[in-house]
């Protein structure tokens, strides 16, 4: 970057109206990022990236932190922490407070925390003799704290798969305060968790769109018990995360070939696997030998994550029209997620895509086996024409059943995660049974991970994450208080969800880019 | 139609709106009765192969058969619905003969997803023993025995449908549509002390799962016939499932009644109503 544009946008930056401060200073931190010169690169992997065909999603020329870190928080409030001269907490007020104070210095690509612990095992040791007032009371005010000192609606907990009295507790504070942050996520195992539970959670869904369902089972099949759904659905190892993730435009792929599925799979798809892995190598590499992030960060010398425990995420999107354009170039007119012949092909490309995937070493991702994990991406606020991840069109998705029966297949896959989205209209509101009927039936047919989306909620998913419309509205003179809405303000000028009706559109996960 | 057979409108895989959590339902073709307020006019009677739809369907969905009856082809038909606005028979060319078996392959498919399956109409018992057959074919599959098995009807059957259908029958939910005989013979055509009789008697076998009511401001709203109402149903059963119905002009035909839909005041009123004098578990919709 010259330093002429340089200066124009940090200029424009330090004096745009619809700024808060904090938000200033994070665009002028990225902005500064930029000047960095990126990790080298093969020119084919250069211009793939620059046409956008791969894509690093905007994380910032040469990455100094994790972009998904996922601390141990239980070991940290068994042994409490040297470097925050912190003892281990003995009370409720005490542990909610060491957990507070620990958020404030757990890195991350958005500068908030993405993973904040399983809340409910976290907390439940310390609430024995503490009444269900009290607790609710507690939690509100922590909960308060944390949509107002961490405003990003990537911020996440985990709940479940066990029923208690803190994951009643917090789905109640949830029902009653409506706030966009935490995001939260239920684990559910069907010999664990009670249906009664579940119905808790359908209810807390029509409220505030949250939480988010995960197969349980699946995900410790494939992470180990110490697992947790983070940021915009990302399932990652608990003290452990991603250091990066890297995501391929299959559709930017097709359009880039010439022939039948068959070469497709066979030449085009494992050379802009190779050019997307190189990608995530190089960033890798940067993080790891370059800024010596895992020798010298407080939550490596104190064992709460552990370099062993990462991995690399390994995105795919576009994969709607992947099919569709493949499907028109051997002169068949049938539609991803409408026709077998088209759901077939589907199937072939994730398919193949996870064993290429599974079969390119990576450096610094014993966490992944020594490869990357596979994860359904579920897009950008500059992402135009083409669908998130693994997912049916907004506006094409089939009935239900249908809809769930096209995607569940990709779902064993996608160990990093592929959250379908299925939209719910309001009848469902006086009968929660049925939506609890649906969750069980999407575990059964092997779906990983799923949200809801309601017709008339005021809260919408930008897949994974939510905003509330009324705080999208003026957001260009007035600003807001949540960094996230900003990207779902990006969303809205491109799809228009506050004025229609709300169902699934592209979401943003990316650190805005400053100065635009 | 026989016990193997039936005629079927439709069914759809998921619904949130005929019983307890998600059902797949069989709406079966034909009806008894002949509502002012029917939302699905063309359900009432079974198609008499006049032919007019033939000539306004735009898709060239529809054609005689060989056996001079109006035959649909599914793989064309662009789902415009000019059929069902043509018909001046209140019918559908699209209703099928279905085999037990044919709707069980569409079961399996949705029974993990589901908490039982719901037979409407039309009049679901103008079918009883096809209905019969349905509900005995589902417990009888491993794969489906844990689905429960529900009626939804006018409630203008006989006992003996209903004995017939109790041994596989879960719960039925029975429309109300007048407690005063008069109003209900002009809102539906026909009398209603079978219809009392149905929920006197499914209640006492516990099968009574709710009965609804379809609130008409002005033809069946009044408070004095409403707290008659609450105090029948109540001294059958002073905690049933009552669900209140506001009237919605969506797909009614025209008609010499002025039918309005009721304000949110006057829901909340009827509601009340149903509120003060039993323990009733009153849902408005």
């Amino acid at each position: 970057m010259e330093m002429t544009e340089f200066c124009i946008r940090a200029e424009s930056l330090v004096r745009d109206a619809a700024l808060g401060y904090d938000q200033k200073v994070r665009r002028l931190a990225a902005l500064a990022a930029e000047t960095i010169e990126y990790p080298a690169l093969s020119d084919d992997c250069r211009e793939a990236l620059d046409k956008r065909v791969i894509c690093d999603m905007y994380e910032g020329n040469v990455p100094f932190t994790p972009r998904y870190v996922l601390p141990d928080y239980a070991l940290a409030m068994t042994n409490g922490s040297a470097h925050l001269e912190l003892d281990a907490p003995t009370t409720l007020a005490e542990a909610l407070s060491f957990l507070q104070i620990m958020y404030a210095h757990v890195p991350s690509v958005t500068t908030y925390p993405v993973y904040l612990g399983d809340l409910d095992r976290l907390l439940e040791p310390f609430v024995d003799g503490v009444t269900d007032a009290e607790l609710d009371r507690a939690l509100r005010l922590f909960w308060i704290g944390l949509d107002r000192m961490l405003p990003d609606a990537f911020v996440h907990t985990d709940v479940g798969p066990h029923d208690g009295r803190v994951v009643r507790a917090i789905l109640r504070v949830e029902r009653s305060l409506r706030q966009v942050v935490p995001n939260i996520t239920l684990r559910v195992d069907p010999t664990i968790t009670p249906d009664d539970l579940v119905y808790d959670a359908v209810t807390t869904v029509f409220q505030t769109g949250k939480p988010h369902f995960v197969n349980h089972p699946m995900m410790v099949a494939d992470l180990g018990e110490a697992y947790a759904a983070v940021s915009c659905y990302n399932s990652l190892k608990v003290g452990g995360g991603a250091h990066t993730l890297v995501r391929l435009n299959l559709k930017e792929a097709v359009l880039r070939h010439t022939g039948g599925i068959d070469a497709f799979l066979d030449e085009t798809l494992p050379h802009y696997i190779e050019l997307t892995a190189e990608l995530a190598e190089a960033r890798i590499r940067s993080l790891v030998e370059q800024q010596h992030f895992y020798d010298t960060h407080w939550l490596a010398t104190e064992g709460l994550i552990s370099i062993d425990r990462f991995s690399a995420m390994f995105g795919i999107y576009g994969l709607a029209e992947a099919v569709n354009l493949l499907m028109a170039y051997d002169g068949l007119t049938g539609r991803y997620g409408h026709d077998a012949a088209a759901d077939s092909m589907s199937y072939r490309i994730t398919q193949r895509t996870a064993e290429l995937v599974a079969a390119r070493p990576m450096p610094y991702c014993q966490g992944g086996g020594g490869h990357c994990y596979l994860h359904s991406q579920s897009g950008i606020d500059l992402d135009r024409d083409v669908t998130a991840g693994t997912r049916i069109p907004v506006g094409e998705e089939p009935s239900m059943l249908d809809h769930i029966t096209t995607c569940a297949p990709h779902h064993r896959l996608f160990t990093a995660g592929i959250s379908d989205v299925f939209h719910v209209d309001d009848t469902a509101l006086r009968n929660p049974q049925a939506i609890v009927d649906i969750i069980r039936g999407a575990f059964t047919t092997g779906m990983r991970d799923f949200t809801f989306n309601l017709d008339s909620n005021e809260f919408i998913r930008i897949t994974g994450y939510l905003v509330r419309k009324s705080d999208l509205v003026d957001i260009d003179t007035r600003g807001a208080r949540h960094s996230s809405d900003y990207l779902a303000a990006g969303s809205e000028n491109a799809y228009h969800l506050t004025q229609r009706t709300p169902k699934r559109i592209g979401c943003n996960e990316r650190d805005p880019r400053p100065g635009h | 139609m026989s016990a193997t057979h039936g005629l079927v409108t439709d069914t759809i895989s998921f619904s949130s709106v005929d019983g307890p959590g998600n059902r797949f339902v069989v709406f079966l073709q034909g009806c008894n009765f002949n509502c002012v307020a029917c939302h699905n006019p063309y359900t009432i009677n079974v198609c008499n192969d006049c032919g007019d739809c033939i000539a306004t369907c735009g898709s060239g969905a529809l054609a005689f058969g060989p056996e001079g009856t109006v035959v649909w082809d599914e793989s064309v038909c662009d789902g415009t619905d000019t059929c069902l606005a043509t018909c001046a028979w209140d019918a559908t060319p699209k209703a099928r003969v279905r085999e037990v078996s044919d709707l069980l392959v569409a079961i399996r498919r949705a029974a993990p997803f589901l908490s039982g399956i719901t037979v409407s109409g039309g009049e679901a018992t103008q079918q009883d023993a096809f209905v019969r057959s349905l509900f005995t074919a589902v417990k009888a599959d491993p794969r489906l025995a844990h689905l429960t098995c529900f009626v939804d009807s006018n409630g203008a059957a006989c006992r003996a449908v209903w004995t017939g259908l109790l041994p596989v029958m879960n719960g039925a939910m029975i429309d109300l549509k007048c407690l005063d005989p008069e109003i209900h013979l002009a809102m539906t055509g026909q009398p209603n002390d079978q219809v009392l009789d149905s929920i006197r008697y499914l209640d006492a076998v516990d099968r009574l799962y709710e009965v609804r009511l379809l609130l008409l401001p002005g033809v069946n709203d009044g408070p004095h016939l409403l707290r008659r109402t609450a105090a029948w149903l109540a001294d059958i059963n002073p905690t049933m499932r009552v669900k209140l119905i506001g009237f919605r002009p969506h797909g009614v035909r025209p008609t010499d009644l002025a039918l309005i839909e009721p304000t949110a005041e006057q829901m909340a009123g009827y509601a009340a109503i149903f509120g003060e004098s039993a323990l009733f578990s009153v849902c408005c919709v």
